[in-house]
């Protein structure tokens, strides 16, 4: 076994409630590692040529939970979420950070895999003795905070109650759906820690789909063997060292981005991205820090970034919310996207939609869709059943909880933003799509293309990108990207506990022993990760599938005219997406349409795909 | 007696438990935050409790050890474990106010923070990060130690109430 890996996986059919362990060859694990990576190889072998038939939210789907060989050793441990996407019907690798990855790892488990489908629901337990099915039909409708309130008892208690004699059991780690997930909300995200979610992807419904509440973990053994322990721990402590010297980042994390991002790069999605820059001063950061932070420094697991501050209101018409800063995403999306400037309706409005287990990003995108939709009025109080003007948290907050439960007009947003705009535009005979801000199924985060100053997203980023509006792992040519997030999201380690890459490759192979360097990522596993993504983004179905180039773009909206701030007049450059597209395919080795080549999918290793692939293009 | 002291500020501990993954290389030589003798426990997100050895002035868990296994640390009234004689009976755990002692998922012993003879890891990891919630003192034997000999599930109940206000008194059950 390499460095690194606890050795297993554990398999839990919940049709037949049968669970064993499972293992990946070495040489597997060196082509996909984990994560993000190794997800996609699971899901192609395991379902592969009937890929455009199964539904993503049928029991013939799988969930994983995966960590990497990196998970818990190098700073920031993260767990990342897959399975076939009910937004993009192709995979994302969705990561979330979390204590449940390290309890995973030292229970023995690189990670959880689940098919079928419960018959009611259920809760999954991970110790080091092995695996098991429990009843969760008491969980089944609580919030958020609720589940974790009563899960943190139960598991512990459980837990002391099988070995009472060898002192206090911590909390478990876990990871958890909201009332969003249980009902089958497309863009429902996998929660952890109340406000931490795997969002992108949907993979709350895929959970909710297989009545599977959460999954626990508690470990009691250490953190896997690595190939070269010395240089790791050596590795460790100057990783630490240089994020310590991240004065800046640790003392604000984005919490201070609300204003920042849209005053300073015109990049932040304002009434549905309707503007993209704003200059609401009392929306800035300090206004968060004062009033509402209550711990200025949280972190994770084998984390000193802390880019996590704990904000909660104890006053006033929301006391009582709880959530993190909120960060820049969701202080965008769920402030000055929704119309709203008010820190502390920001505030609930995050802690609502991570209570709800709703993604901060994709249900807030599809709720300021829908009030785009009632401003223009083609949505109307009648079709809501209340008035919905930019900035009334009471209205969004009332949206929110008839999309989590799929109640009158939320059934048709609880679809996600591409597939409401769809339907809404059948029943209005207008076209929605305009005012959706997608791509490829998957709402867009909260950075615009426009101003071309984002530091993230540019022309390409989304338009390309295998995992859509994601912007955690955006595109930019092909080949950076790929030592970049998608290596970080195959190796499950945290984006912000960023340290110089050379560093973090040193790292990478004194712990599994792999001979791996940076450019064998960028040509190698990296190509190989990415293509077998698109090919699956590609076959899709059942219920959409993409065509390729016409596809592969930006939300219309994008290419209009930023209408204020300095920015005002700056659009995205369409003939440069055009080239850089082609560019970018070229790259990879895909043709003119995107679709990966024969010699490609060879080299790769990729060849099961070609019969697949040689359909596609006809 | 003059010894030394971790004194711990709950609200500044941010959760990285690092303190763990320090104090785990040191005594086991790799990480392992289930075998560090100090645990940061988590009842509820945000509300993080360093739980470790408050070395109370009348150790009750000395005087409770059927086998004298544990002993305390002249130089640094630190309890000690005789990994020799401990039988992982756990008696000390039940003496402890806090229930701090815990047995070794491996070794099956009970283990309690030794101030790594002096200069303890987990202080030196929690100053470098700047959070200081763990912090060595020099001082007097003193009777206010067994006060911070509690269990982390009470500690962090009353930490959520400071941090959280009214809402505080329901997130832990």
């Amino acid at each position: 076994m390499p460095g690194g890996y606890a050795g297993k996986y554990l398999e839990v059919d919940l049709n037949r409630e049968k669970i064993k362990d499972v293992t990946f060859s070495s040489e597997i694990l060196e082509q996909y590692f984990g994560g993000r990576g190794l997800a996609a190889k699971i899901l192609w072998d395991r379902i592969g040529e009937k890929w455009d038939k199964v539904d993503p939210l049928g029991p013939e789907n799988i969930f994983l939970a995966l960590t990497g060989p990196m998970t818990g050793i190098y700073p920031g441990g993260r767990i990342c979420c897959s399975g076939k996407s009910p937004l993009s019907n192709g995979t994302v690798g969705s990561t979330a950070s979390t204590e449940f990855a390290h309890e995973l790892k030292t229970a023995g488990y690189d990670g959880v895999i689940v098919t079928g489908k419960a018959n009611s629901p259920v809760y999954i337990m991970v110790t080091d003795a092995s695996g098991e099915i429990r009843d969760a039909n008491h969980l089944w409708g609580q919030m958020g905070e609720e589940t974790i309130k009563v899960m943190n008892k139960e598991v512990r208690e459980e837990l002391a109650e099988r070995k009472p004699d060898i002192g206090l059991w911590k909390e478990p780690g876990m990871i958890y759906i909201g009332p969003a997930g249980e009902n089958l909300v497309r863009n429902a995200a996998v929660m952890t820690k109340l406000s931490h979610a795997a969002g992108y992807g949907g993979y709350g419904s895929v959970m909710g789909s297989k009545n599977l509440k959460a999954i626990v973990a508690k470990g009691r053994g250490p953190l896997p063997e690595v190939d070269a322990p010395e240089a790791v721990k050596a590795l460790w402590r100057r990783a630490h060292r240089y994020l310590i010297r991240q004065d800046s980042f640790r003392r604000r994390g984005t919490g201070y981005g609300g204003w920042l991002f849209a005053a300073t790069m015109s990049s932040e999605p304002v009434r549905n991205w309707q503007e993209e820059w704003h200059d609401e001063r009392g929306f800035s950061g300090p206004m968060f820090e004062t009033e509402f932070w209550v711990k200025k420094y949280w972190a994770d697991f084998n984390c000193t970034m802390s880019c996590m501050k704990v904000s909660c209101i104890k006053s006033g018409r929301w006391k009582g919310d709880i959530t993190d800063n909120p960060d820049y995403e969701l202080q965008a999306y769920c402030g000055a996207n929704l119309g709203i400037f008010d820190p502390a309706d920001n505030i609930h409005l995050s802690a609502l939609i991570d209570n709800l287990g709703h993604s901060g990003i994709g249900g807030a995108n599809t709720m300021g869709f829908a009030a785009e939709l009632y401003q223009r009025g083609i949505l109307t109080e009648e079709d809501l059943g209340f008035k919905l003007e930019w900035g009334d948290a009471e209205a969004f907050d009332r949206l929110a909880r008839l999309i989590a439960s799929r109640q009158g007009i939320g059934d048709i947003l609880a679809e996600g933003t591409y597939r409401a705009a769809r339907k809404i535009s059948e029943l209005k005979g207008v076209d929605c799509l305009q005012y959706a801000v997608q791509v490829k199924g998957i709402e867009v985060g909260a950075h615009g293309t426009r101003s071309d100053d984002d530091f993230i997203a540019h022309d390409i980023s989304y338009a390309v990108n295998v995992q859509g509006g994601d912007h955690t792992s955006t595109a930019t040519d092909g080949y950076n990207e790929l030592s970049g997030s998608v290596f970080s999201d195959s190796a499950v380690i945290c984006n912000f506990c960023r340290t110089p890459q050379s560093l973090i490759f040193d790292f990478a192979k004194a712990i599994t022993g792999f001979p791996i360097t940076i450019e064998r990522w960028r040509q190698l596993n990296g190509p190989r990760i990415v293509t077998l993504q698109r090919a699956l983004l590609l076959l899709g179905g059942p219920d959409v599938t993409w065509t390729p180039v016409k596809d592969d773009e930006n939300p219309p909206r994008f290419y209009k005219p930023l209408p204020t701030g300095p920015s005002k007049g700056k659009t995205t450059d369409h003939e440069l997406v055009k080239r850089k597209r082609l560019a970018y395919f070229e790259t990879l080795g895909w043709d003119e349409q995107g679709v990966p080549k024969i010699e490609t999918l060879e080299k790769l290793d990729l060849k099961p795909l070609v019969p697949s692939m040689k359909r596609l293009r006809g | 007696m003059s010894s030394i002291w971790i004194v711990r500020d709950y609200e500044k501990c941010s959760g990285c438990r690092r303190c763990e993954l320090a104090c785990s290389i040191h005594h086991e030589g790799w990480m392992w935050p289930e075998a560090s003798r100090v645990r940061v426990f988590m009842p509820f997100p945000g509300v993080e409790v360093p739980h470790l050895c408050a070395q109370c002035d009348d150790y009750p868990c000395v005087d409770s050890c059927p086998v004298n296994a544990l002993s305390v640390d002249e130089k640094t009234t630190a309890v000690l474990v005789d990994g020799q004689k401990c039988t992982g009976c756990g008696a000390c755990i039940k003496a402890c106010p806090g229930a701090v002692p815990f047995i070794h998922p491996r070794d099956n012993k009970a283990i309690i923070c030794d101030l790594c003879g002096g200069e303890p890891e987990c202080v030196k990891v929690c100053h470098e990060a700047g959070y200081n919630a763990l912090r060595l003192v020099k001082e007097r034997m003193s009777e206010n130690r067994k006060l911070f000999a509690r269990n982390p599930v009470e500690v962090a109940k009353r930490l959520a109430v400071k941090m959280f206000g009214e809402k505080g008194e329901e997130v832990i059950l």
